[in-house]
């Protein structure tokens, strides 16, 4: 019986260690190709043990950036693709939690046609509504803005339903005592709802964070100038060289800085995002 | 301090439901009065209306000689006490307290010199910087108190504030309750269900059943004289035996008296004696013993009675029909399946009319 036990927690690891390895290996290839020589990495004769160009490959990434195509150092893109993210994270959570705050506890007219339109936007991501989209923001003079990056991204059903739900487990007595100790409906919001949301907020930034900076087609389109292009556009771009060697060492380079920011914010912010999933005490 | 009246106070909701249908009340300055009744009788519902967290539709809710119909509930200076507490999760117990006042524009001394002090009143000085789920149910309910005593409100409002507690907790905090409303001598308006709870705290009784008051009063004349068969029933534990006079077992007794014409006939389990006499104008009646229940100090008899099955109207703790309770000192009772005799006298039986809702004095 022993025996078996052991046999059955030493199959589960290997299981375990597979899985690591399936979703480490392209990342460490990945590292790995960023501090060799481009030639090497041609020629297909590529190690799989780090090469001594870490730095200088590093420094050109970021500063500089390709020799050939875009001539963009991602140290920009970087900073574009944060900004875009954070105001679609921030901007998400702020839209979503007032129009929540308005569904749940106010009665105006049309509250429900309201919430079920809300709700119906959920069938129309950008990807479905994009000429629309970019008429309106070309004809808001918004291309090549952090404004007509970030602005069609916000307005979020999935947000605002989450805030509802949550805002409906809240005790209505909460909302009764705030009445009765003198505090209007944005003292109650601030005082009493938004301190109990911040579990809640932490995992839902965690997501839209990486959600837009993930963003791939929108920015595609609505940039058109090399320092208004995203990270993601960045590595596209890169790789697609007409008649020069793809530079392989910064467009790995390029990657992994890619995927540095998602996974700070997940590290820093891992136990509020689970908190926030599973905490049920109000 | 302040008089709290209701006159002709209505609730009709959206949909045409009538919570509350025309209730008068008057609440003296510093008087604990409680409400109770059973479950949807709009107990509760009458409360927040005072509250002012229910709109009122119909009638007028005064306080302190204002009717504050349309005024904000904290402008109307109440402070109320919930059933769940409502505690704010994410503030400190000090904070919770000093919520209220700082919304009013206090100056931070006087808060920490009233909080501090309903803090020692409650025994609560040592908790003040934990949060509320760092409580048991006992202290959270003391810091609802304490949120409430800080106010110096006029009113006291508590809706059910003991039902989420044990037993023993439940009436120690009960003469708690009742003591420092002596103490402050606020007014103050209580919503039970627990007729116990509505007997010991009450200056004024209000029985409510069906968004009607049945009977206000002094809780033990409500005891002694009850107006109504839901009265008689509700108030005393275990309720009041409830008959029908019209058998003529019964009626043959009371002849002569008024209570021959009456409908239903009430005799409370305690004014019950065991006994082979037949008291002058009273009552007595042969049962057949079915169970009997042992609580130490006294011994309740459960009979069944031999010859009518006449139902009555009563709804809460409404006996089977032909079933008695009687109440008996000690713990002496007689076997099951025995037969015995039980007689209540004349100033002991309480008659109604038949549809239950007038009482008849003799």
């Amino acid at each position: 019986m022993v025996e078996e036990e052991g046999f059955r927690r030493y199959v589960a690891h290997i299981i375990l260690w597979i899985g690591i390895a399936v979703v480490a290996f392209p990342v460490y290839i990945a590292f790995v190709a960023s501090t060799q020589d481009n030639a090497l990495i041609a020629n297909g004769q590529m190690s799989l043990l780090p090469g001594g160009h870490f730095f200088e490959t590093y420094y050109q990434t970021i500063f500089v950036g390709t020799s050939g195509s875009t001539r963009e150092p991602v140290g920009n893109m970087m900073l574009n693709s944060l900004v875009m993210a954070l105001l679609i994270a921030v901007g998400k959570i702020a839209i979503s939690i007032i129009s929540a705050y308005a569904i749940v506890y106010f009665r105006f007219p049309f509250r429900m046609p309201i919430f079920w339109i809300i709700f119906i936007t959920l069938m129309l991501p950008v990807e479905v509504r994009i000429y629309p989209t970019y008429k309106i923001v070309a004809d808001l003079h918004m291309l090549d803005s952090y404004a007509g990056l970030a602005l069609p991204l916000i307005a979020s059903a999935t947000a605002t339903l989450l805030f509802r739900q949550f805002f409906m487990t809240v005790p209505d007595e909460l909302l009764e005592a705030s009445r009765i100790d003198g505090a209007g409906p944005l003292r109650f919001f601030w005082d009493t709802l938004l301190p109990l949301s911040r579990t809640n907020m932490a995992a839902l930034f965690v997501i839209l964070f990486i959600l837009g900076w993930n963003q791939y087609l929108w920015p595609l389109l609505i940039t058109t100038r090399d320092d208004m292009q995203t990270i993601q556009i960045g590595i596209r771009k890169m790789i697609t060289t007409t008649d020069a060697l793809t530079e392989w060492p910064i467009v790995m380079a390029t990657a992994v800085l890619a995927m540095l920011p998602p996974v700070f914010v997940v590290v820093v912010m891992q136990k509020l995002f689970v908190r926030g999933l599973v905490e049920t005490e109000k | 301090m302040a008089n709290v009246t209701l006159r002709n106070v209505r609730k009709t909701y959206p949909g045409g439901f009538e919570a509350i249908k025309g209730v008068n009340v008057d609440v003296g300055d510093g008087q604990f009065c409680v409400l109770v009744g059973p479950s949807g009788c709009g107990k509760s519902t009458l409360l927040r209306m005072v509250a002012g967290l229910e709109t009122v539709t119909g009638g007028e809710i005064d306080i302190g000689g204002k009717v504050v119909n349309q005024v904000e509930p904290a402008d109307r200076d109440i402070a109320m006490v919930f059933q769940n507490y409502a505690l704010y999760p994410h503030m400190s117990v000090f904070n919770n307290m000093a919520y209220g006042l700082r919304n009013r524009g206090m100056k931070e001394a006087e808060i920490k010199s009233r909080v501090d002090e309903a803090a020692r009143v409650l025994e609560l000085t040592p908790m003040l910087e934990r949060k509320p789920r760092q409580l048991s149910g006992g202290q959270r309910q003391r810091v609802a108190m304490g949120r409430a005593i800080v106010r110096q409100p006029k009113v006291f409002l508590f809706d059910e504030p003991l039902s989420n507690l044990d037993a023993k907790l439940r009436i120690a905090m009960r003469v708690e309750i009742r003591k420092l409303q002596r103490r402050l001598n606020t007014t103050s308006i209580y919503v039970t269900h627990d007729q116990l709870e509505a007997m010991t705290l009450a200056d004024i009784l209000v029985v409510m059943n069906g968004g009607q008051v049945e009977q206000v009063g002094n809780p033990l004349a409500i005891y002694e004289k009850p107006a109504t068969t839901f009265v008689a029933s509700f108030i005393g534990a275990p309720p009041m035996n409830l008959m029908a006079t019209r058998p003529e077992e019964i009626r043959s007794q009371l002849a002569g008296s008024s209570a021959a014409d009456a409908g239903i006939l009430g005799i409370r389990p305690e004014d019950f004696v065991i006994t082979d006499q037949t008291p002058d104008g009273g009552v007595a009646l042969p049962l057949t013993v079915e169970a009997i229940e042992r609580v130490g100090a006294e011994t309740f008899v459960y009979g069944s009675r031999d010859q009518e099955q006449q139902r009555v109207a009563a709804t809460p703790g409404e006996l089977p029909p032909g079933e008695i309770i009687v109440r008996i000192p000690g713990t002496e009772a007689p076997a099951i399946g025995a037969k015995i005799r039980v007689a209540a006298v004349r100033s002991k039986l309480h008659l109604f009319s038949a549809d239950g809702r007038t009482r008849l004095e003799a």
